[in-house]
């Protein structure tokens, strides 16, 4: 897998010439200042969303609910966001969100890479078949695991527990075959110069093939990060008590206590896709890269 | 092409070969015991928490669960039961709207990427990131804040549709409305993925072909139809595929900004929110195995049909 068009920089065009070359057809079709319009509205649109939350999570519940909307609040009210760790459990949930992501991470980095290395360079019995199983997995929907992933939580006595969250998770055909992909497109060269060096599988795998594949280790980082921080449904299933849950099924779970609270409801949802959202915007070319590259979510 | 690169979509024979490399001859077929040292907990740890539970959901979904556990045989009572009852339909047709809905989302993205992917046009990595943040939103958290952006009392949607002189439907509780208002935050998600998408694909396009267009006096309309879109046909149908599934798996929006206690719910639900209420707050879990199983097939029979009409459609250069 060679380095994808996504992660290269555009080419801007220098030279003057292109520059009235460029006028000219924007003249013809219609002129850039008609496409910055269309996107400069279009993407005001899209985040809108989350203007209105920040501008609701700062007012007082009285405002969010009256009508005309007031659009900004008269007294700005920051201790919205102090006050969700005294209102709901944001604190635990928090931790439990914090760790689920880590642990999948370190665990999917880990076991993929190893195994994918093992299915792109290395000769064993089965590897075929095993291949199509792991294949065959990726394009099942999740609702065929779910039954039984929680049966086997619950006769671990798992329920409730960041144990029993992550468990399934830290195993992943799909991050499998991504680093598979991966290390087949790297070249044999340096193995080989490594081999006659005298190193081991494991030391050719750790010191030199797995520098190489940054790349594709930033890919899974990444939609495991985006998985496991948004995932709903498996935390769902797996735990019964506000401590235990994540951020996403506490949100979930909220809107039945606080569901008039709306202020508290905003800055809660906000503090808790702020993370992402901070790492995304200071490394938004390797996400965007990242998910081109995967293909999936 | 970059997006074939990716692990979904292999690109070349080599890619999806199950063939070891070739390597230096006199060797045996094996690496002996290093490479399951590599492979053997992965291959555990899917053995156990991903092949043997579909085997399983097979088998439940010939059974039915007592109160108390206990799962006895009942051969297929669950799939005749499936067929006649009227939520599973309904259910499916609920998620038709949903994706159909949400695959409008493609040719806005088309045409946005054509704007944004203008050689030279300023901003383009601001515009890029503004339309893709919503993708990497939570949905649990973006959820909450629609419902109250579609509240029919003081939700500034209904409050703009006053000023035009209508009076907007309580959103998120009534059947057909609900279905609406999560199908738009559906499109509102997917469409940062499908300009990043659209966006490698037109990148690919060479320029000459435009130039040369352009020398034979093709108008950019003209250039958009006849060269962007026939060129970008395999990105677009690898995005409507992602869509389709995608479609078939709604769950977290529908959960989110409608509720358990939604009484528009059984008019909105999707099948894998029926899966999710059989399973695990009805305890019905053979039921839900059938269902799960009826999902499955579903998409794999919608997979197998855009890749058979692609021909059609689809112009692989």
């Amino acid at each position: 897998m060679s380095e994808s068009t996504l992660s290269r920089p555009r080419p801007r065009p220098r030279p003057r010439a292109t520059t009235t070359a460029i006028k000219r057809r924007g003249g013809k079709g219609g002129p850039n200042w008609a496409a910055h319009l269309i996107l400069g509205v279009g993407g005001l649109a899209m985040i809108s969303p989350l203007i209105y939350q920040l501008i609701m999570s700062i007012s007082t519940n009285a405002e969010v609910q009256s009508t005309p909307p007031t659009f900004w609040p008269s007294v700005v009210q920051w201790h919205n966001f102090a006050d969700v760790f005294t209102s709901m459990n944001f604190g635990a949930q928090l931790g439990v969100t914090v760790s689920i992501t880590v642990i999948r991470v370190l665990g999917q980095v880990l076991l993929c890479s190893m195994a994918g290395y093992a299915f792109a360079r290395m000769r064993f019995r089965f590897k075929g078949p095993l291949l199509a199983i792991v294949l065959s997995i990726i394009m099942v929907p999740s609702q065929l695991f779910l039954i039984p992933q929680y049966q086997i939580i619950q006769n671990l006595g798992l329920l409730n527990t960041i144990t029993g969250i992550v468990a399934p998770g830290i195993f992943s055909a799909f991050g499998l075959f991504l680093m598979r992909q991966f290390f087949m497109g790297l070249p044999d060269e340096l193995e080989d110069a490594a081999r006659l060096d005298g190193a081991n599988p494991f030391q050719i795998f750790w010191r030199v093939m797995l520098p190489l594949a940054a790349n594709g280790i930033w890919a899974l980082v990444i939609i495991t990060v985006l998985w496991s921080w948004n995932d709903l449904l498996w935390p769902l299933v797996v735990t019964s008590t506000a401590d235990a849950a994540p951020l996403s099924v506490g949100l979930a779970n909220l809107q039945g206590e606080h569901s008039n609270n709306y202020p508290i409801l905003m800055a809660a949802s906000l503090m808790a896709m702020a993370p992402i959202l901070i790492l995304f915007v200071l490394m938004q070319k390797k996400v965007m890269a990242g998910i081109g590259r995967s293909g999936l979510k | 092409m970059s997006r074939l690169d990716t692990a979904s979509r292999p690109r070349t024979d080599r890619a999806v070969s199950t063939q070891p490399p070739v390597r230096r001859k006199g060797h045996s077929k094996s690496d002996g015991l290093w490479p399951w040292l590599f492979v053997v907990p992965t291959i555990l740890g899917i053995g156990v928490f991903y092949l043997w539970p579909i085997i399983q959901t097979f088998y439940f979904g010939f059974t039915k669960w007592g109160v108390f556990g206990g799962a006895k045989f009942v051969g297929l009572e669950n799939y005749v039961r499936m067929f006649s009852d009227p939520t599973i339909p309904q259910s499916i047709v609920n998620t038709i709207i949903y994706t159909v809905i949400v695959l409008l989302g493609i040719p806005i993205a088309v045409f946005l990427s054509s704007l944004i992917e203008r050689p030279g046009l300023k901003f383009a990595a601001l515009y890029r990131t503004l339309y893709f943040i919503p993708y990497i939103t939570m949905p649990a958290a973006v959820g909450i804040v629609w419902r109250l952006i579609f509240n029919g009392d003081f939700g500034p949607i209904n409050w703009f549709l006053s000023l035009l002189g209508i009076q907007g439907p309580y959103w998120t509780s009534t059947p057909g409305f609900a279905l609406v208002a999560v199908a738009v935050v559906g499109l509102w998600m997917s469409l940062g993925f499908n300009l990043i998408i659209i966006g490698a694909g037109l990148r690919e396009i060479p320029r000459e072909l435009y130039e040369a267009a352009e020398m034979d006096g093709a108008s950019r309309s003209r250039q958009f139809f006849s060269i962007t879109v026939p060129l970008l046909t395999p990105s677009i149908f690898f995005v409507s595929i992602v869509s389709v599934i995608n479609g078939f798996q709604l769950f977290d929006l529908l959960y989110v900004m409608m509720g358990k206690a939604n009484l528009a719910m059984p008019q909105t639900q999707s099948l894998v929110y029926i899966f999710y209420n059989q399973a695990f707050l009805q305890n019905d879990k053979g039921y839900a195995a059938a269902i799960g199983i009826l999902i499955l097939v579903i998409i794999a029979i919608l997979t197998a049909f855009q890749f058979r009409i692609q021909k059609r459609w689809v112009n692989y250069v």
